[in-house]
């Protein structure tokens, strides 16, 4: 079975690179528009990775990936935080919001694929 | 993903931008109308921000390093570090000009910085301070991973071993072990052993911690770098321990573990993950686990994937985005069905079957389907005015510092719906008249407290739709147009005589001449060369009017009405010399009936008529178009008052009139080409091509030496 992917992005720009990138690597590609949206579709899709954008209307990446987390799963669902930025302020924020991993912006098809594969087991 | 998605989602991404311009714009008014917004410094920011993050998908560095700046500008003022001011919000507008000429010029292929970001970028800077150059210049230069590259470093093979052990908050934040040992094998073989020394026997067991120490053998030619990239997400969250083995040791290792029994290969990994043993026991309702509890199956994650992909597709926006060709292919088609409508109607007719029977009950029936299908269709073009406008105002802003005025703008109806096209072709007639409103209409501050008036001038755009058309309206507060000058100028350039009587609104009108500006020098904000004749006729190629209303002292306003739609028109189906034509209904003011005292002739073939107090030149239609020679008695024929915007009225002689009715435009210039006096054509009911005159042009077109010579020129 392949892996089911939420990706949350505000920019349109951005859920279209998202899902072309990931279709044709195999993955099946659920989408949302904020942090709200992808609440509900967190619930709803059940995914076994989450790709997340940080500044959103509604409610951010962080504030999504605190509400994710209250979540009760089976197990704890790897959620990866797309950014622009690469400093290390960016990275202990990300870890300490609960986020497994980032992919920093722009990402190519290798980049996001490797930071999947480096929290989530093909299959 | 292939080539045309790229240019597909190239040009989507100018789209988005467009509405992330537009969210700029708002973002800013609104921080203007309350500076502690704090969601509207928000939303300016988020916009931003998707500009950039976009831009650099697709590599357009001139906005990604700008759009940097600006929103490292933004989120001081979000955080609190500095506090917008007047000077700041005229700062942050004027970069929001330059980003979207940034992402205009990027559209267009050119991805050099525009001259004005420099300059710009200094003044952000001043707000950020130098923190952004340190912390940001070299952050946003992402590594980029080179996983197929080979000699990045180490090019002989090597056994590393890793020794990896996972604290709790590794689980916590969704990682595991198994994946990064699984993405180990991308950069060499790997061999993982299990320790399970420390693990505690059951009851002993604390879930939270992983006793579990690992111990990984990676044969790679890659450097130590490159496997510990592998495992720079859970840098923090584990121990890692990275030392170049002995070969000897390894095979020592994986000789001695088996004989435990507990050596796990990633493939081996797939016991209950740990981390599902933290989510259940951090419940305390589940039950604990036994011995014997598998825990999770496998088979409950993915139990209803179908039903859950069906409730996924439900849910989708709300909006679609379709092709402009489709919609404009689905509109001549239904302006094909309108006109099929007719001829079915009028074939009908002649066949005379009772009025109440089902064919004409039907008929009608259908004729109402057709209008609201096209109705519907034309909707799908409508768009509000609101971009458009908000183009304008940055115009009002370059205008207002170009000429040293203070301008306020206000906008009116924003939501209002015009065609797409419409709105388009209308950007450069408004920016036209808008600079030309503040170049001209507007008073220098001085002046302008000498009258008694504040200082900051007003314009004020407004747009609204008044039976079936759209009034658009650009109305300045200034000193109203000096008629003086006006007629002497217009005398100056051979305009008009001296001695000719002009009543107010004809000297108004002058503005729209060719050649007429009323600035000596061809000032090089609203001038460039045309002057408002120019926007005159970019109007009337919409199908538009414009007419000005000026007061003394208080301001003049700009009046545009446009058709909802360049597809269909109203008009009047008339006679004339046994050819059918069409006249535009918006033009005709009047239909008259003359009688002999109503004309009085003037020379050799020049006839006038009496109309409201005024003579009014009478033009043949047929005459016009050379169908015949103008009749010698007008009492059989019929009159049309046309009324134009440009000069004083007409009226057209033409034999009867037959309908008045809706007809499809069918252009002629892409048919055929364009002729003089005609606007376009139509096809009839009875499947004839009628040609729909120009009633503006065609007054224009007599030319010097036709009837009424005087008046016409008036109107060139």
């Amino acid at each position: 079975m392949s892996l089911r992917i939420l990706a949350i992005d505000d920019s349109r720009t951005m859920r279209n690179l998202l899902k072309a990138t990931l279709c044709p690597a195999g993955f099946e590609v659920d989408i949302a528009e904020d942090g709200e949206d992808g609440l509900k579709r967190f619930d709803d899709s059940d995914p076994d990775v989450v790709i997340t954008d940080i500044n959103m209307p509604r409610l951010d990446g962080f504030g999504f990936i605190e509400a994710a987390r209250q979540r009760k799963r089976e197990r704890v669902v790897p959620i990866l935080v797309l950014s622009t930025e690469s400093g290390d302020d960016m990275k202990a924020r990300a870890r300490a919001s609960g986020a497994s991993g980032w992919i920093v912006k722009p990402f190519d098809e290798e980049k996001l694929l490797w930071a999947i594969e480096r929290v989530a087991s093909k299959g | 993903m292939s080539g045309s998605d790229k240019e597909d989602f190239r040009s989507s991404f100018f789209e988005e931008c467009e509405e992330l311009l537009e969210m700029t714009q708002d973002g800013l008014d609104a921080m203007a109308d309350d500076p502690h917004d704090a969601e509207a410094v928000n939303s300016v920011f988020r916009a931003v921000h998707s500009i950039k993050g976009g831009a650099g998908a697709f590599g357009l560095e001139a906005v990604v390093d700008f759009a940097h700046k600006f929103e490292t500008a933004l989120d001081a003022i979000r955080s609190g570090e500095a506090d917008l001011s007047d000077d700041m919000l005229g700062l942050f507008r004027l970069c929001g000009d330059n980003l979207s000429d940034l992402v205009a010029n990027a559209r267009n292929g050119d991805n050099s910085p525009v001259e004005a970001s420099g300059q710009l970028e200094e003044r952000l800077l001043e707000i950020t301070g130098d923190l952004d150059q340190e912390e940001d210049t070299p952050d946003f230069n992402p590594v980029t991973l080179d996983l197929d590259a080979g000699p990045a470093g180490a090019t002989e093979l090597a056994t590393y071993n890793v020794t990896f052990r996972a604290k709790s908050d590794l689980f916590a934040a969704g990682n595991e072990p198994a994946a990064l040992f699984a993405a180990l094998r991308r950069i060499g073989e790997v061999t993982v052993e299990a320790d399970l020394k420390d693990v505690p026997t059951l009851s002993d067991l604390n879930a939270l911690d992983c006793a579990i120490v690992w111990s990984v053998f990676v044969t790679t030619d890659r450097t130590e770098a490159d496997i510990l990239d592998v495992f720079e997400f859970v840098e923090d969250s584990s121990e890692i321990a990275l030392v170049l083995s002995d070969p000897d040791v390894q095979e020592a290792l994986t000789i001695a573990k088996p004989l435990e029994g507990v050596s796990l290969t990633p493939n081996a990994v797939e016991m209950p993950d740990l981390s599902d043993l933290v989510s259940e026991l951090s419940e305390p309702e589940d039950t604990p686990i036994s011995p014997g509890d598998p825990g999770p199956k496998p088979a409950e994650q993915g139990a209803t994937p179908a039903a859950k992909a069906s409730e996924k597709k439900t849910k989708s926006a709300n909006t679609i985005r379709v092709d402009l060709e489709r919609i404009d292919k689905l509109i001549n088609l239904v302006g094909e069905l309108v006109i099929k409508e007719a001829m079915l109607s009028q074939s009908v007719d002649e066949l005379d079957i009772a009025r109440g029977s089902g064919v004409s009950a039907a008929l009608d029936s259908l004729k109402q389907i057709a209008s609201e299908i096209q109705e519907g269709v034309m909707a799908i073009r409508a768009q509000p005015v609101k971009p458009m406008f908000q183009r304008m105002a940055r115009i009002v802003r370059e205008a207002g510092s170009a000429t040293g005025k203070q301008v306020r703008f206000v906008t009116i109806g924003d939501y209002t719906e015009v065609d797409k096209t419409v709105i388009e072709r209308l950007v450069d007639p408004l920016t036209h008249m808008i600079r030309n409103a503040i170049d001209h209409g507007l008073e220098s501050p001085e002046d302008r407290k000498a009258a008694g008036k504040p200082a900051e001038g007003t314009i004020t755009l407004s747009a609204a739709h008044r039976s079936g058309r759209v009034l658009i309206d650009v109305v300045d507060d200034g000193g109203g147009i000096n008629r003086e000058v006006v007629r002497n100028l217009a005398v100056e350039r051979g305009l008009i005589q001296e001695s000719d009587t002009l009543t107010p609104a004809e000297i108004d009108h002058l503005l729209f001449m060719p050649g007429f500006s009323s600035k000596t020098e061809v000032s090089e904000l609203s001038g460039r060369g045309v002057g408002l004749d120019v926007v005159r006729s970019a109007i009337q190629k919409l199908g538009g009017r414009v007419a000005i209303h000026s007061e003394p002292g208080e301001g003049a306003t700009f009046s545009i009405s446009l058709p909802l739609t360049l597809a269909v028109l109203e008009g009047m189906v008339v006679e004339v010399g046994g050819e059918t034509m069409v006249v535009p209904i918006s033009s005709v003011q009047e239909t008259v009936r003359p009688t002999e005292t109503d004309l009085d002739r003037l020379g050799v073939g020049s006839v006038v008529l009496r109309n409201r107090g005024e003579l009014v030149p009478v033009v043949d239609l047929g005459a016009f178009f050379g169908f015949r020679t103008a009749p010698e008695t007008l009492e059989e024929h019929v009159l049309l008052l046309i009324a134009s915007d440009q000069g004083p009225r007409y009226a057209l002689v033409v034999d009867a009139i037959q309908d008045q009715r809706q007809v499809v435009i069918k252009s002629l210039e892409t048919n055929y080409q364009q002729i003089s006096g005609v606007a376009a054509a139509t096809i009839l009911g009875d499947g004839r091509i009628a040609l729909i005159i120009d009633a503006d042009t065609i007054m224009r077109d007599l030319g010097s030496g036709g009837p009424g010579e005087k008046p016409m020129k008036m109107a060139s």
